[in-house]
């Protein structure tokens, strides 16, 4: 087991230093409604399976993070507020290899 | 008027067991949905998923869940109002309700269960200032009657395989269509991004990508879209229809303004009771209510539709005595006139 630290910015510009379990098959959604950095309802309204981009953040930092799959893909194809460095964060595990990740939530739509 | 003991308002899992739950008791349900059809978010979002949290089922598919919920309800005869939204409820001196859909269908109804899930799914409007002015006035995010665009010019915008069909089904309909998209890459079927390739190289579709619009020009309706495209400077694109598809978002919609008890976008509900809102006779189960310790999970939504048919029995009928029974003791009785029951052992007399 192995924790790890990630820096969240949350949607009003604040950064949360977190550290998340990489034992408990979180994903960076999962881990920003644990440590409720987003308002209930705000985030992961569909469960975590990339339909609805309410996870949406931007990638700071420069992991090497797992490939977007298609649906990843066509979700931020349909979504706003997309940059180049957005990805979902409920397609993102919490591993070892993410120590160090920096984040920014993208904002609500 | 359609008239039921239990209106029931959305028919996904939850709201298809409360009939089951409802018709034990003897009550009659009527189901109103936004989508065309039942199942809600498993049979319209994911329906070739697997779920490996019902009981019994080490597996089924989002979809298999809800044909075999539709099966367990045909005995008790539930209606529908399909393709409607709830839009407003009136409580009557006598303490029941009429809810009206936004096509004007009434319901009238002792009970009222709100078991809408996330909510009902609404088209995700992209971020434009000034797009509220113009929705009706040449702003569509539905194409609801496509000879609208007969002869006229049309914008679409969107990646996805909406924006990809209706643009080539309206190259064939409006005399000018332009798709315009933040990419150069579609997600769409294959077929469907190869046709609109085809369309284009024969010039019956303008595409414009990677771009975005940022604003609609025109005065009472649309005649025209400011688009910003990536290294060139913004311009504007004459038309008389912007057809923003941007797949659709879940919202409570116009539940939020019946006067219940919101929180963090879901409804509040008495759960150490009875699933009930501050509104008596309303009642909320499954996704769409909170309360401390809340799970969003269907099995939870199960239990909480069992709870809420035991109260409503006793609101409808305050003086009868009823005593739970087990379906394996008290069968099951359909309104449809079917009976089952378990077996009854056979006693043989021992000589």
């Amino acid at each position: 087991m192995q924790d790890i630290n990630i820096k969240i910015t949350d949607r009003n510009g604040v950064t949360h230093d977190v550290v998340a379990p990489t034992d408990m098959a979180m994903n960076l959604m999962e881990v920003v409604r644990s440590y409720e950095l987003a308002e209930e309802g705000t985030i992961g309204i569909c469960g975590g399976m990339a339909m609805c981009a309410s996870c949406q953040c931007y990638v700071n930092s420069d992991h090497e993070l797992p490939e977007m799959t298609d649906d990843e893909d066509a979700m931020l194809a349909e979504a706003f507020n997309v940059e180049d460095n957005s990805r979902l964060g409920c397609q993102i595990q919490m591993t070892p290899e993410m120590e160090g990740l920096e984040v920014t939530l993208a904002p609500e739509i | 008027m359609i008239t039921t003991d239990i209106l029931i308002i959305g028919a996904g899992p939850t709201g298809l067991f409360t009939v089951f739950e409802a018709g034990l008791l003897k009550l009659k349900c009527h189901l109103i949905d936004a989508l065309p059809q039942p199942g809600g978010q498993c049979s319209e979002i994911y329906p070739k998923k697997p779920i490996y949290d019902i009981p019994a089922y080490p597996e089924i598919l989002a979809g298999d869940l809800t044909h075999k919920l539709i099966e367990q309800t045909k005995q008790f005869e539930p209606g529908f109002t399909l393709g409607e939204r709830a839009e407003t409820i009136d409580k009557q001196e006598d303490g029941t309700f009429i809810v009206t859909t936004n096509k004007g269908t009434k319901h009238h109804a002792k009970i009222v269960a709100i078991a809408g899930g996330l909510g009902s799914f609404e088209p995700r409007k992209p971020l434009i200032p000034n797009i509220a002015d113009f929705e009706d006035k040449g702003v569509e995010y539905i194409i609801k009657e496509p000879e609208l665009y007969r002869d006229k010019k049309v914008v679409i915008s969107g990646g996805g395989d909406s924006a990809l069909d209706w643009a080539i089904f309206l190259s064939d309909v409006a005399s000018e269509v332009t798709l315009i998209h933040r990419r150069n890459e579609f997600r769409g079927a294959l077929d469907s991004v190869e046709k609109v390739q085809e369309l284009k190289n024969l010039g019956k579709i303008r595409m414009i990508t990677p771009a975005e619009v940022k604003g609609i020009v025109g005065t009472d309706k649309v005649t025209g879209v400011a688009v910003e495209k990536k290294g060139e400077d913004a311009f504007i694109i004459d038309t008389d229809h912007f057809i923003p598809l941007f797949g659709l978002s879940p919202k409570l919609g116009p539940i939020a303004n019946w006067g219940l008890e919101i929180e963090k976008n879901a409804i509040k509900v008495n759960n150490a009771l009875d699933y009930q809102t501050n509104i008596p006779g309303i009642y909320a189960i499954g996704d769409v209510n909170t309360y401390p310790g809340k799970l969003k999970l269907i099995l939870c939504g199960f239990h909480e539709a069992t709870l809420m048919c035991q109260s409503a029995y006793k609101r409808i009928f305050p003086n009868k005595k009823y005593v739970m029974k087990y379906t394996t003791v008290g069968g099951v009785d359909g309104f449809d006139g079917t009976r089952k029951e378990a077996p009854k052992a056979v006693v043989k007399a021992i000589e």
